[in-house]
């Protein structure tokens, strides 16, 4: 049992929320993102057909996870992919350090990779004298100055215009100061392609791995992610176990609704297939293409019959688009890899619901982003479900840390209550104090003041329900039966 | 060594614990059905495929040169002229790239287009010319295997003959595009190529030139890749 909780979010979230700055930054850009997803579904109904499969796609991948994996691994190898598996970040990242030494291999471009960012794989490497450096355009964006990504998809979102301006002028050589998009393109291009042409290594995340070809799908527009895979002569790319789909023709669905989801694209400007390193007689691509599967508790979210949705996520964002936290507090304030919604599911059941307590919280449960996964995956549902996970001990559960966010103070509180509840003559008498003295009670006294601090303070009725019935009773008054 | 032997171990391991801990969890119960039908409905008579590939591309800013079977490559030289490409990067080895060649040199030899635009054959690895390839090239000229209707997307299977990175590093990409191989979905190209059974090493969908929006939403193309994509679409619907 916890004493004392951390809670992260509740006091970030405030700070952000005194930040006009920032929230205008979001609420521009999510507002731009849910109208041009909805563009993308006119037809409400062709959207549920495709949700439908989408849901049924990533479940029936699931369900066959273990066979899956290994087809998958099997015909990885054939194809010349060497496979290793890392149970948790720390093993990833030896296992990445292990490959790049071998190859002698000192600096290392990076597409878009959230699993990366999980395994905070940067700051490793760096430790271990490689440099790693960010190509996706938010990424680099972030990269210089410290931050890590507000968005899973667009992880430089609650920077604008002029603060990327500033900071280009000021960190890369020989910039001048311009707030044009397309001129702050170029110079990161330029930077950029020169980075690609001397990187000894290349990595990526994964956004589909096929089983039946061994296939590592990439979806993007920039162009970084092909550049990170096919000009480097290592390639390593890393993904969550939970990535496998059977078949190359149910990617395809897969996908449509992704980039429809993610940023209302119809298509990626890319969409990427890697099915093995540098062929025979092929006069480019790497030598090498190495994969790292990496668990990092997923393997126990599988466990648990309810909880296995959370792994059907395909990381379009759009929960994080229409939530109404996330665009009020932005990425940040949720100090976890993953942000919104879905972070909300997905970062409790890895670093364990008691200390995470406060993302479980921090939402209203409106239910919209429930209601625009691709995915259907019911984050409202399973938010209630970790709550009570965090404080019970329910036997057969596997989640992670439960029962330890339960308070003393809570827990105080439950027991006074089931002792009430259980001395009828003292319930009696309990009430009747609650009913002529609460009202007395100040809003600023100890407990009472987490609720007053946002809402008005309730004020209890003047006679409790039970004596109510019995005066009616005795004055043969309605009944109420 | 000691490094990659460890690790070696380490994962084998760790594949182990995983595999029997899902295994543990057991699959159980029946898989959903796939209903495809919202796939399938996504389908246009020949004419219209093309129609909707060149709306759809030219919607995230590609180009198009209309040509037809027997013009396309004089088309192709007379863009690059117009353009005043220094150099155009192409597979010898490739149908594409070997008619391109031949057909320029004839000319060349009937005496049009002397001077102009330099073909460059991609004929050594990369690591002979990698400077080169990213510093001194203008252009580079891949044909396609196919494309995508519902979306617009070109299909390429890059090769020996038709190497990896001359669709991604030259600024601008020029590509051969037969009407009659646009498939209707990106879903129907993969099961009419055969994907699902045998990909080479590298295979891809391209809808556009390379572009970003990670600055204030604000679509900015040529960030890595091509800054400009210029197909060239060849009307050979009446034939097929
Ligand atoms: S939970 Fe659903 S909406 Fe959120 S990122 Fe994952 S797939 Fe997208």
């Amino acid at each position: 049992m916890h004493a004392e909780l951390e809670v992260h979010f509740r006091d970030s979230a405030a700070k952000a929320l005194l930040d006009p700055q920032l929230r205008a930054n979001f609420r521009r850009a999510m507002d731009g993102l849910m109208a041009k997803r909805k563009a993308q579904f006119p037809d409400p109904a062709d959207l549920q057909d495709l949700r439908d499969l989408s849901t049924a796609i990533r479940s029936r991948s699931l369900l066959n996870l273990p066979d899956l994996l290994e087809q998958f691994e099997a015909n990885c190898t054939k194809n010349g992919i060497r496979v290793h598996w890392a149970e948790t970040c720390e093993e990833a990242n030896e296992l990445i350090l292990g490959i790049l030494q071998s190859k002698g291999a000192k600096t290392l471009v990076k597409g878009k990779s959230m699993v990366s960012e999980e395994m905070h794989l940067n700051a490793f490497l760096e430790q271990h004298g490689i440099e790693a450096l960010e190509s996706d355009l938010g990424e680099y964006i972030i990269q210089l100055d410290g931050e890590t990504p507000s968005h899973i998809i667009m992880p430089a979102i609650h920077k604008n215009k002029d603060q990327i301006a500033r900071q280009f002028s000021q960190k890369i050589k020989d910039a001048k100061y311009t707030e044009d998009v397309d001129e702050l393109t170029a110079m990161a291009r330029k930077v950029l392609r020169q980075k690609f042409l001397d990187a000894d290594a290349g990595l990526s995340g994964v956004n589909f791995a096929v089983a039946e070809t061994g296939t590592l799908c990439l979806v993007e527009n920039e162009g970084n992610g092909r550049m990170s895979t096919h000009v480097p002569p290592l390639h390593i790319a890393v993904m969550g176990l939970e990535k496998v789909v059977a078949r190359l023709e149910d990617v395809a669905p897969l996908y449509a609704i992704l980039t429809r989801s993610a940023t209302g694209q119809a298509v990626s400007t890319y969409f990427n297939l890697i099915t093995g390193p540098r062929g025979t007689g092929e006069k480019d691509g790497p030598q090498d293409v190495h994969l790292v599967i990496l668990d990092n508790g997923r393997s126990r979210i599988y466990a648990d019959p309810q909880l296995r949705a959370t792994l059907r996520c395909i990381r379009c964002g759009a929960c994080m688009n229409h939530c109404p936290v996330y665009t009020r507090v932005g990425g940040h304030a949720y100090e976890a890899v993953y942000p919104g919604p879905i972070g909300k599911i997905l970062t409790p059941q890895m670093e364990g619901v008691g200390v995470r307590h406060d993302l479980i919280h921090g939402s209203s449960l409106c239910g919209a982003c429930g209601e625009v996964c691709p995915v259907e995956i019911p984050i409202p549902e399973i938010l209630v479900r970790l709550r009570r996970e965090a404080t019970h001990t329910d036997a057969g559960s596997q989640v992670a840390g439960k029962g330890t966010g339960r308070t003393r103070t809570e827990d105080w509180a439950w027991r006074l209550w089931a002792g009430l509840l259980k001395r009828p003559r003292l319930y009696r008498l309990a009430a009747w104090f609650a009913t002529r003295f609460g009202k007395a009670l100040p809003a600023g006294a100890p407990l009472i003041q987490n609720w007053t601090r946002t809402r008005t303070k309730p004020v209890p009725a003047r006679r409790s329900l039970q004596e109510r019935m019995r005066s009616e009773a005795q004055s043969g008054g309605t009944r109420h039966d | 060594m000691t490094d990659a032997t460890t690790s070696s171990a380490a994962s084998s391991s760790a594949r182990a614990a995983i595999l029997s801990r899902l295994r543990a969890a057991g699959g159980g119960g029946p898989l959903p059905p796939l209903d495809v039908t919202v796939l399938e409905r996504r389908q246009w008579p020949a004419r219209e495929r093309m129609e909707r590939l060149r709306k759809g591309m030219e919607a995230v800013h590609t180009e198009f040169l209309e040509a037809t079977p027997g013009n396309w490559t004089a088309v192709a030289r007379a863009f690059c002229d117009r353009e005043g490409l220094k150099n155009l990067l192409y597979g010898p080895g490739s149908e594409a790239g070997a008619r391109l060649a031949a057909d320029w040199a004839a000319d060349r030899g009937a005496g049009q287009g002397a001077g102009g635009t330099q073909l460059m054959p991609y004929d050594r690895p990369v690591e002979a010319f990698k400077d080169e390839l990213f510093n001194g090239v203008d252009a580079g000229f891949t044909g396609t295997v196919g494309g995508v209707a519902e979306t617009g997307g070109l299909l390429l299977m890059p090769d020996a003959a038709e190497p990896r990175l001359m669709s991604l590093v030259p600024p601008i990409h020029l590509a051969l595009l037969r009407a009659s191989t646009i498939q209707d979905s990106f879903w129907s190209a993969v099961k009419a190529l055969g994907w699902g059974r045998r990909l080479p090493p590298n295979a891809l969908m391209i809808s556009g030139p390379s572009k970003t929006a990670d600055i204030e939403q604000t679509l900015a193309y040529g960030v890595h890749g091509p800054k400009r994509l210029i197909v060239i679409l060849v009307d050979d619907l009446e034939l097929a």
